[in-house]
């Protein structure tokens, strides 16, 4: 669990993430083409993000495509969010929500 | 095969046997898989149905199965029972089961095939997280975690 962690403790990779949940199964080209970093350190933040088994690489030819793996996530959620009183939590989160758009 | 829709991984402390049969007997999927089973013969060409358990007789998806080799390999069409005649609305899943160091497998389900932006691509983007995750926990510990 570090692993994840850690790996989501940087907000590059976070919106790496982000990039794969809005479009999956993209090749390490398709992923430098729109983020403002250089090649190197994409691979260096994908190799990361492979190891804490959040991004799953499938061969395609000559190709490898990247996808967004939320098992581990899930688990995160399962242990550190849901046994802490899901209901409640889901309460304050929506009257925080509510409170918020009232203010803006 | 076109481009896979999801790629799923776990690691699973257990052997490649019981994660296999913890997809394919039912008695087994039915203590982790959210009150579901999965039914067949698992032989190429049989069909295979997602039963209820807490209502008998309800299916809720059902498919062929197109490879078949335990433990490593399994592959299955799958749709929505009322669907399953349109080409369109039939995905493919891959369960590969491959050793991971001494002790352990990592499961890797493909999920492909999903006819883009419909409600079984949006179903199937929760269910197999939890699914899996409860497997493993299953596998692992004995106790399913509910999904």
């Amino acid at each position: 669990m570090d692993k994840v962690f850690r790996a989501l403790a940087d907000p590059s990779r976070r919106e790496l993430l982000d990039r794969l949940y809005a479009e999956n199964g993209q090749t390490l080209g398709q992923l430098c083409e729109r983020l403002a970093m250089t090649r190197q350190a994409v691979t260096k933040h994908l190799v990361l993000l492979e190891e804490a088994n959040l991004v799953a690489t499938v061969r395609r030819g000559r190709e490898k495509l990247h996808y967004l793996n939320p098992v581990p996530l899930n688990e995160i959620a399962e242990r550190w969010i849901a046994k802490f009183e899901r209901h409640r939590l889901q309460a304050l989160s929506e009257l925080k929500q509510k409170l918020e758009s009232e203010d803006g | 095969m076109g481009k896979p829709s999801f790629v799923y991984v776990t690691y699973i402390r257990a052997t490649a046997e019981k994660v296999w049969d913890g997809i394919t007997d039912p008695a087994m999927a039915a203590q982790y898989w959210g009150c579901h089973r999965n039914v067949s013969d698992w032989k190429v060409g049989s069909k295979w149905e997602h039963e209820r358990t807490d209502q008998p007789g309800v299916i809720d998806i059902v498919g062929k199965v197109i490879e078949s080799d335990r433990p490593r390999r399994l592959v299955m069409t799958w749709a929505n029972p009322a669907n399953a005649a349109d080409p369109e609305k039939v995905s493919r899943v891959t369960i590969e089961v491959e050793p991971h160091k001494d002790d352990a497998v990592k499961l890797t389900v493909t999920h492909s095939e999903l006819e883009s932006n419909s409600d079984m691509l949006r179903g199937i983007s929760k269910g197999w997280p939890a699914v899996l995750s409860a497997l493993k926990s299953f596998l692992e510990t004995g106790k399913g975690t509910p999904v």
